[in-house]
């Protein structure tokens, strides 16, 4: 049960140990959030129920509405977005697929919600622990998608997701994994909140629904006039990158510290590189610490926003290596791993592509270790190219 | 000359409605009696549809179209966001068909309604899911046709009272109203606006077009159906309180009512029979509920 | 009671002109459902007793009043006939549009 470790002064630097469900509550809460509904579902409970504490005592000047399912949390939030107040909610799982509807209606709709999704495996059968086929199932939606292998990472995250939504008027989510991180404690340096003002104003949305100014939101929409908007969308999905690196850029001169679309770590002079996202990306940089020692070019880039895949990124990283391995912690059924088929379409057509190694980890949270990665380089050394597309790693066969 | 209702129109010509819309007679009602600061939320119904297609509206109040189930919610959502950008004057309703509020939008409503959420929920009701043609819903009568009830397998289920349920909610405020009496709506209407907290309002809207029944019966239905008790005016206030808008001294038979309708033409005696005694049990416990005596 | 100006039809010539959600910016006014009517109502004036009914019971606001009476807005009728069948003393008659 939290307690009220959330009140100790507002001003100065503050460093705290807090679980990343709470780096979540911090980062919404900093954000200055207005509206939130939100539905408990393991493991996200953590982040409302602090963000509940958060409201009742006044620490955050929001209207918190307790919903009795995911859908109505979505629900509540668009509604609250669209007469212009900054919004925010939680799910996981179950929870986010039962919103599914109506995240395209968020995107369609032009809502910037921010939502912080804790990746957990999908039923049947119930499972509480990690993987991304949550998540990943929504790519299609239009929402900007923020994979995160650190509770500082979330925290700044969230404040600066805030910004490029409101900003290009596109929702977005910023995903943990279950456990390895939502319920891991680190420490935290919480930005003070007179600077996070600063950096993120109030928002202020260019039409808002008001009987000042009548407008019918969303009616009956013709092929005579669909195709536009959905074209208005995706481009302005397309200036997210640049926009993420503009406003990180601005974060960085504030709070010193940059987040940016993807992480690269020793991939410059790299001859296998390891292509990850969410915490195994951080166990990933262990692994090519000890693949260097065994005299091994091994590197890591971890993608950190997947939706716009950043597809220039990956490219030019990945432009000197011998081979690349995607570890997947998910599978598009009837096809491969979802990380692994967006890396491959980004390098389709690029002149001395290496090869891609696609492998599935960790699904249903099968512990994902150093050993893991060892096993993974250790095949993608001994062949030239693979002779499969899709590479279980761990699967009891 | 002196109008019985307020003059200002907020809505206007021009809407998809079909002739004789019960539907459009409740909205244009409903907004004389709440004025121009009133934010909808409409959902999937004839409605989405009637307002008129993008680009363009025939209300001179916002709507948020939106997803089916999510009226209430929707409308709360709305609520919440207007009263922290500062507004705390306007008043947010959430405008559902029968569909919306009776099945699909239930769980919405409910979740709403516990927490006493502060809009007001009006049901407009035309007694089946009639935006995608006429198929059958929890408020489709006893003995209707609908394209899924058909004539050999009519609707043998009776009409889900909405009203009991959201009694059971313990609102400060539900009431009935028919378009047939438009003053004793917008009047319930006016007390809706003044009420805090969730406010639920059930209309009873001829559809000529799925009833098959005559454009310009929509207000004579409108007018017997409460006469004969199908569908009595009364206020609940607290899911306690019940007061009863028109005694009924002369009760009215239904078959007059029913035969106006196509979809009860195929009904027998025995079945009309049967749905009499039905109306006349739920009038008798009505009158006791609005006694103050305990549902037995 | 003033008729509001008639708007125009709507037409975007590029996805700059339109709007960046899907939202409304003009009124079904210019839309003259009058074109779907049969019949239409006629109102004889010498019956009428000015009680308001008809004006009341338009689910098309086709009914307007003019210095105290009522005018069939025949660019929005749909002749549905309801004012014809609620008017106390039968003044309307409904009767079938020329072609």
């Amino acid at each position: 049960m939290p307690d009220k470790m959330h009140l100790h002064g507002r001003g100065g630097k503050m460093r705290k140990v807090i679980m990343g469900n709470h780096a979540l509550s911090f980062g919404a809460m900093l954000a200055r959030v207005q509206v939130i509904s939100a539905y408990p579902i393991t493991p996200q409970t953590q982040v409302v129920e602090l963000l509940s504490e958060m409201c009742a005592d006044k620490t955050l000047d929001a209207e918190f509405i307790k919903v009795e399912s995911e859908h109505s949390a979505m629900a509540a939030c668009l509604g609250a977005s669209l007469a212009g107040a900054r919004t925010f909610t939680a799910t996981s799982a179950q929870g986010l697929t039962l919103m599914h509807e109506l995240l395209h209606w968020a995107s369609g709709g032009r809502l910037p919600v921010v939502m912080g999704n804790i990746n957990r495996s999908m039923a049947p059968g119930w499972s509480i622990w990690t993987d991304q086929n949550d998540s990943l199932s929504q790519r299609d939606t239009g929402w900007i998608q923020y994979y995160c292998s650190s509770n500082q990472e979330v925290v700044d995250t969230v404040i600066q997701a805030f910004k490029v939504s409101e900003k290009l008027l596109i929702p977005s989510m910023v995903v943990l994994d279950a456990f390895t991180l939502s319920h891991t404690y680190e420490v935290v340096d919480l930005p003070e909140q007179k600077k996070v003002d600063e950096y993120l104003p109030p928002f202020k949305p260019p039409i808002r629904l008001t009987p000042d100014e009548p407008h019918a939101f969303g009616g009956l929409t013709s092929p005579d006039h669909y195709f536009e908007l959905r074209y208005k969308l995706q481009k302005d999905m397309e200036k997210a990158p640049a926009l993420i690196e503009e406003t990180g850029k601005e974060y960085e001169k504030i709070f010193g510290r940059y987040l940016g679309l993807v992480d690269d770590y020793c991939c410059h002079d790299a001859d296998l590189i390891l292509i990850t996202s969410g915490t195994m990306g951080s166990t990933a940089r262990v692994a090519v610490d000890e693949l260097r020692q065994q005299d091994v070019k091994a590197g890591n880039l971890r993608i950190k926003v997947f939706r716009p895949f950043p597809f220039e990124k990956v490219r030019n990283i990945v432009k000197g290596a011998e081979k690349i391995a995607v570890v997947d912690r998910n599978i598009s059924y009837g096809h491969h791993g979802i990380f692994y088929q967006e890396v491959k379409s980004s390098l389709y057509g690029q002149d001395g592509s290496p090869p891609v190694f696609g492998f599935i980890a960790g699904l249903g949270g099968r512990d994902i270790t150093p050993s893991t990665f060892k096993e993974i380089a250790q095949h993608a050394l001994e062949k030239e190219k693979p002779d499969e597309e899709i590479i279980w790693i761990g699967v009891k066969q | 000359m002196k109008l019985s209702l307020p003059e200002e129109e907020l809505m206007n010509s021009g809407h998809l409605a079909c002739q004789g819309c019960g539907a459009t007679l409740a909205m244009r009602y409903v907004l004389k009696a709440l004025g121009q600061k009133t934010a909808l939320c409409i959902p999937a119904c004839c409605w989405s549809v009637i307002d008129g297609p993008f680009p363009y509206s025939c209300l001179d109040v916002p709507i948020y179209h939106c997803a089916f189930e999510t009226a209430a919610i929707s409308a709360a959502g709305v609520k919440a966001g207007l009263e922290m950008v500062g507004d705390k004057e306007t008043t947010v309703v959430a405008w559902a068909g029968d569909g919306g509020t009776f099945d699909i939008g239930i769980q919405a409503l409910s979740g709403v309604a516990e927490r006493n959420d502060d809009i007001i929920y009006i049901c407009y009701d035309n007694e089946a899911y009639m935006n995608t043609g006429t198929q059958r819903s929890s408020a489709t009568p006893y003995g209707a046709w609908t394209t899924t009830t058909p004539i050999k397998h009519f609707k043998d289920r009776p009409k889900k009272d909405i009203v009991a349920i959201m009694a059971a909610h313990r609102i400060p405020y539900i009431a009935t109203a028919s378009v047939g009496y438009p003053e004793d709506l917008v009047k319930k209407v006016k007390k809706a606006k003044e009420t805090k907290g969730t406010r639920f309002i059930h209309i009873y809207a001829p559809c000529p077009s799925g009833w098959k029944s005559r454009p310009e019966d929509t207000v004579k239905l409108s007018r017997m159906v409460v006469q004969n008790a199908i569908f009595p005016l009364y206020e609940i206030e607290w899911g306690e309180k019940y007061t009863l808008n028109l005694k009924l001294k002369d009760k009215k038979p239904i078959d007059d009512y029913l035969r106006l309708q196509g979809r009860f033409l195929h009904l027998t005696e025995k079945n009309i029979a049967f749905m009499q005694g039905e109306v006349d049990k739920k009038w008798s416990r009505l009158l006791e509920q609005v006694d103050g005596k305990p549902a037995s | 009671m003033k008729k509001k100006k008639e708007p125009q039809k709507i037409v975007f010539k590029s996805e700059k002109d339109f709007p960046l959600m899907p939202m409304s910016v003009g009124s079904m006014l210019f839309n003259k459902t009058g074109a779907w009517r049969n019949i239409k109502p006629t109102i004889d004036l010498e019956k009428c007793i000015q009680c308001g009914i008809c004006w009341k019971f338009c689910p098309d606001v086709a009914i307007i009043i003019e210095n105290e009476w009522p005018v069939v807005d025949y660019d929005y009728c749909k002749g549905c006939g309801i004012c014809a069948e609620e008017c106390p003393t039968k003044c309307i008659s409904m009767v079938e549009e020329e072609k």
